[in-house]
């Protein structure tokens, strides 16, 4: 594969055609193409307009409890005994995880659409919950497409959503992960084409989706900069976030492209290893293709047949990633490797016992590779670590996979 | 530079009768059996025959299709037999159109220029890519119109006055109207609504134009033909299929003959069409 020439900006994607490089685009069924073409034109109206930053702004504050706060997380730091280590604590808003500052984004824009009715997927659930929390809010029905495997792993949420008044639509297809979920919530929204609006959860799908999701996410790292800027004094020397579909990774990541010395790496569900199939590392060990919608890396066989994958973390169990990662991973500017269920499941406990934090099983991919990393750097080296979500929902999993009854 | 379809169109035309159109998951439920049942369309009055290329995640289509494709798949189907099929048939019936339909993914892996060679040497006419819109057209469209293979595009009751140009402007062959926002397999749209649209898009293109998506039967056929230029009936037909399998996949009945049945009512139902219209 050719490695294109490097940018003089990393922040200036997609293009006109909602291509960064060779990833992204429109590959969607022609009854969509008009719904995404009204979207986008909508999107950019509101981008800019004053009203609708102040509106989001406002509920961001007083409804998300926005900004997260960069939490110097001192018993990890001690336990590694190597570069101070941040967590930017999206596990403490509104909901739960980052998935909040973008349903709050695009239930906005439903509503200057005048849509009359949310539908949504969702892997872990924490998608799911935050887009039923927004309809409940605006007095939206709701719908959420969730595999059937992930409803049971899930449990917890799966009844969060139902009080919040969403209807949990579980998809037998294929593994019932995440994948599935997004195929049954794209078949909804080709059929009910006049009042639906789709709120994807993560930074992929067709144009302008990777944009605008990485756009209400970039808050994480336009935050993040910040509050380093005035608690340090200077920027990060790494930055992780777990990858999945890649939306809190590229909300921490966007705001620091261009800060050259700052390096950034994302993780992805190593699974039970890269060798076989029971992994979703779709970076390092897929290739590109088109699913849902763009070209990004994804795991497939020799046919173009889509696989299924494999993670101990249902919010990374996605054989795709955002289209911007691949061309951030195929550009260089950002690193992404790979961590395995046990090691997940080994920083899951660590962070709980030296730091009293609970955090997502996603949050726990990245928290193990700064484990691997962290020892190895000097003491006044700084990183940050997006922790994504806090891990109650995963209690149960955790539970299962330590041979525990609960 | 005509294809085979603009031929039996043009025949059809002439004929003054609507084309049945129909479609077959490739490899469903294993390869010998759906060759036979290609092989049966044209005998049982198809005029085109649509072969579905399967895939593991088909967005716009319903469960009956969904199904026929992992059948497919489960029985070892891939994008090169499915060309192989086609070349197999073209190996007794060098006439009838085939038009290869689904989904992006696979030809893209496969590769676009060796994808349209071997296509074209299996005798195939059209493609009908469900995830390739207007606004893509350079990946695949392009290229096949260059190499001679027909590109037919879909347009939908959300292709509105002003989207509809750019919809035709690099479709040939045929336009495949899709008769409502939905995935296969799904009811009827009111047929009232079809025939407007029909008449809608043909001002806007001398192309013939073919409705699919809800016709299951042979009144139904009758009825959408009409007014159109063409009927695409595929998921009863893959119901057909799907009806002499046993729980394990095994064959209660040969699906080869289940499927002409059904298709030689359908072939009634269009042939009978502007009989209907003229009263």
């Amino acid at each position: 594969m050719n490695k294109p020439a490097m940018p003089n900006s990393f922040r200036t994607g997609p293009d006109e055609q909602g291509m960064f490089g060779i990833f992204g685009g429109r590959f969607v069924a022609e009854t969509l193409m008009p719904l995404i073409l009204d979207l986008e034109e909508q999107w950019n109206k509101a981008k800019t307009d004053p009203e609708f930053k102040a509106e989001l702004q406002n509920l961001s504050t007083h409804y998300a409890g926005r900004p997260s706060k960069l939490y110097f997380a001192e018993g990890l730091t001690k336990h590694l005994g190597g570069a101070k280590v941040y967590f930017k604590r999206e596990d403490l808003n509104h909901t739960g995880s980052h998935k909040i500052n973008n349903c709050l984004g695009q239930i906005l824009l439903a509503k200057r659409m005048g849509k009359k009715r949310i539908i949504a997927e969702t892997g872990a659930g924490q998608h799911g919950v935050a887009s039923a929390t927004v309809a409940a809010r605006f007095g939206y029905p709701c719908v959420v497409y969730m595999g059937a495997t992930d409803v049971a792993r899930q449990s917890p949420n799966v009844f969060r959503m139902k009080l919040l008044g969403a209807e949990v639509r579980p998809v037998t297809a294929g593994h019932g992960t995440l994948k599935d979920a997004m195929n049954e919530a794209l078949r909804d929204w080709v059929t009910n084409v006049e009042d639906t609006y789709y709120l994807i959860g993560t930074a992929a799908g067709p144009h302008p989706y990777p944009e605008l999701v990485r756009d209400f996410q970039s808050v994480i790292g336009s935050e993040a900069r910040a509050q380093m800027l005035e608690q340090e004094g200077r920027l990060p020397d790494v930055i992780i976030a777990a990858v999945g579909g890649g939306s809190n990774a590229i909300g921490l990541f966007h705001p620091f492209l261009d800060d050259k010395d700052v390096r950034i790496i994302g993780i992805e569900a190593g699974g039970r290893g890269l060798d076989g199939i029971e992994h979703c590392a779709s970076m390092n060990a897929g290739k590109p293709g088109v699913l849902h919608g763009n070209r990004t890396y994804l795991l497939q066989n020799a046919d173009g047949q889509i696989l299924d994958g494999h993670s101990i973390s249902a919010g990374l169990d996605y054989p795709g990633v955002g289209p911007e990662h691949s061309w951030l991973r195929d550009s260089g500017r950002v690193q992404y490797e790979p961590i395995l269920d046990d090691e997940a499941l080994e920083a899951f406990q660590l962070t709980t016992r030296v730091e009293g934090i609970i955090p997502a099983l996603e949050s726990a991919h990245a928290i193990a590779h700064a484990m691997k990393i962290v020892p190895k750097m000097d003491k006044d080296q700084l990183v940050i670590v997006n922790l994504s979500g806090r891990g109650d929902k995963d209690v149960h999993t955790v539970a299962n996979m330590l041979g525990m009854e609960i | 530079m005509t294809t085979r379809i603009d031929r039996r169109m043009a025949k059809l035309k002439a004929e003054g009768r609507p084309a049945l159109v129909t479609y077959i998951m490739g490899g469903d439920p294993d390869y010998e059996t759906s060759l036979s049942i290609m092989k049966a369309l044209p005998v049982s009055g198809s005029d085109v025959i649509e072969l579905g290329m399967p895939f593991s995640d088909p967005m716009a289509d319903g469960p009956a299709i969904q199904a026929a494709g992992l059948r497919a798949l489960k029985a070892g189907q891939t994008l090169a037999r499915t060309l192989k099929m086609a070349s197999e048939f073209r190996a007794v019936d060098n006439d009838t159109p085939i038009v290869l339909m689904g989904y992006y993914n696979p030809i893209y892996i496969y590769g676009v220029d060796r994808f349209l060679t071997d296509a074209k040497a299996s005798g195939i006419d059209g493609l009908i890519v469900v995830d390739l819109p207007p606004e893509m057209d350079e990946e695949l469209c392009i290229p096949a119109l260059k190499a001679g293979v027909n590109f037919i595009r879909l347009a939908t009751p959300t292709t509105d006055d002003k989207r509809l140009p750019k919809v035709l402007e690099n479709t040939s062959g045929f336009v495949y109207y899709v008769s409502m926002t939905g995935i296969t397999g799904s009811a009827l749209a009111d047929t009232a609504k079809v025939s407007a649209a029909v008449t809608r898009i043909k001002g806007h293109t001398a192309l013939p134009v073919c409705v699919g998506f809800g016709v299951k039967t042979a009144e139904q056929a009758r009825v959408i033909g009409a007014s159109a230029d063409g009927v695409v009936v595929g998921t009863a037909i893959v119901n057909a299929v799907a009806n002499v399998l046993g729980p394990k996949g095994e064959k209660t009945a040969d699906p080869a003959e289940a499927v002409a049945t059904l298709v030689s009512g359908l072939a009634q139902g269009v042939r009978a069409a502007r009989l209907a219209a003229a009263e």
